[in-house]
């Protein structure tokens, strides 16, 4: 790891600010990536602002109709929550399958959706329940938050404070595992919500987390497996590597899509 | 070099650091407590695990200055000057361990599963927990029956129970 300078922040606003002062800082939330990320030398941020000594960040409430979790909120604590697991528990099963037990014990919701892995669990979750990601500037919906490759809409000095999820009425994730990363192969949570169903895929896109919206009209007409039944989709646009081919990824979405909505029930 | 202050195994300690020391480099390197092994470095192996706050954490995927005010224990804080710890004695007396490279990590893990989930684990939840910890000698068979008997014989045993709480 290279070299760097090392700052507490103890609020919001003292964070921004040294976002804006410094040439090439990074915010420390979890760390589970960043870190390995930096000894990797992949990054080398001239300045690290720690944001786990900002009080209030990781608070769960249902807000009416909203489930609002705090930025840095630890998967752990996601997974345990009696609130989460009554609200949305696809959301709870969700963060419980994030890493092994001692990363769910550091890494938080705000850093993996900052982050947006192509591989990585939240950013389904927050394009499948049509989240809400709120920042130190405004609310930006999760349609447009999550623009490709570990690439998202946040600005420079912008922070993610909270993510609000709408109550699904349904709702279900199924993750195929690549066996040594543990990251998902394909990952496909879909949600019935009161006005639509949305199939969020991640793990299989080229470009980041993605929605089927052929799938979506099959099943906004009857919310069954049996929907999905014959529907593919095409392996244009999906990753391919070694460790498993466009087409094989493509296939996985349609299973996956199928056991999340028998899950969903 | 900033300074941190933090507990570690019931101590109060400080230490100067450069900003890129981990966590498992002020252990081992600066206050010599070298039960706590790196294996891969790259948050995969488990070798590293202490317990900060009371939760099972990877020792090298955190900043030293991040334990800032943190009480920290490692896989020497477990045993008493005479007596193992149950989990350490379970180890122990089921074979848990070939080289035992991995060992304070499956234990300091272990003890965070009884902490979290309870002193009656299954083996499915156990192989389930273990899943960021990796042993190269055991095939994992007695590092289960290790953990399942530790568990029970944590309970009720104070001295463990004490840092439970």
């Amino acid at each position: 790891m290279y070299s760097f300078n090392y700052h507490r922040a103890t609020g919001l606003r003292q964070a921004t600010n040294m976002l804006g002062k410094f040439a090439d800082a990074k915010l420390l939330a979890g760390g589970q990536t960043l870190l390995p990320t930096m000894k990797q030398r992949l990054a080398s941020p001239s300045d690290i602002i720690d944001l786990n000594k900002i009080e209030g960040m990781s608070e769960i409430e249902l807000k009416g109709r909203n489930l609002v979790i705090g930025a840095m909120t630890r998967h752990a604590d996601v997974a345990n929550s009696p609130v989460v697991r009554e609200a949305i528990p696809a959301l709870a099963a969700l963060a419980h399958m994030i890493g092994d037990p001692a990363v769910r014990h550091r890494g938080t919701i705000g850093g993996s959706i900052a982050n947006n892995d192509p591989n990585a669990d939240y950013p389904a979750a927050c394009l499948g329940l049509a989240a809400t990601i709120v920042t130190t500037k405004r609310k930006i919906v999760a349609d447009e938050f999550f623009k490709g490759l570990f690439e998202t809409a946040l600005a420079a000095e912008e922070i993610i404070t909270k993510v609000s999820f709408p109550v699904p009425k349904k709702a279900a994730y199924q993750k195929f595992r690549n066996p040594a990363s543990r990251f998902a192969l394909v990952g496909v949570f879909v949600a019935k919500r009161p006005s639509e169903v949305r199939v969020a895929v991640t793990g299989a896109g080229a470009s980041g987390v993605f929605r089927v919206p052929a799938f979506e009209a099959a099943l906004k007409k009857r919310f069954s497996p049996k929907s999905l039944e014959g529907l593919t989709i095409p392996a244009d646009g999906l990753a391919g590597d070694i460790h498993g081919s466009a087409e094989y990824r493509a296939h996985l979405v349609g299973v996956l899509a199928r056991r999340a909505v028998a899950d969903a029930g | 070099m900033p300074a941190v202050s933090l507990t570690v195994n019931g101590k109060a300690v400080k230490a100067t650091v450069e900003p890129r020391t981990l966590l498992v480099q002020l252990l081992r390197e600066q206050l010599r407590l070298t039960g706590t092994h790196v294996g891969c470095d790259t948050s995969q192996c488990g070798c590293c695990v202490v317990h900060v706050d009371g939760k099972a954490i990877k020792s090298c995927t955190m900043l030293a200055l991040q334990a800032e005010g943190a009480d920290v224990l490692t896989i020497e804080g477990l045993a008493t000057a005479d007596k193992l710890h149950p989990m350490q004695e379970a180890f122990r007396e089921n074979h848990g361990l070939q080289c035992g490279f991995c060992t304070p990590g499956m234990i300091m893990t272990a003890v965070d599963m009884v902490h979290r989930l309870g002193h009656e684990l299954d083996e499915r939840t156990i192989r389930e927990e273990l899943e960021g910890n990796i042993c190269r000698c055991t095939g994992y068979h007695n590092i289960v029956k290790s953990i399942a008997a530790g568990a029970k014989a944590m309970r009720g045993d104070a001295h463990s129970h004490q840092a439970a709480e």
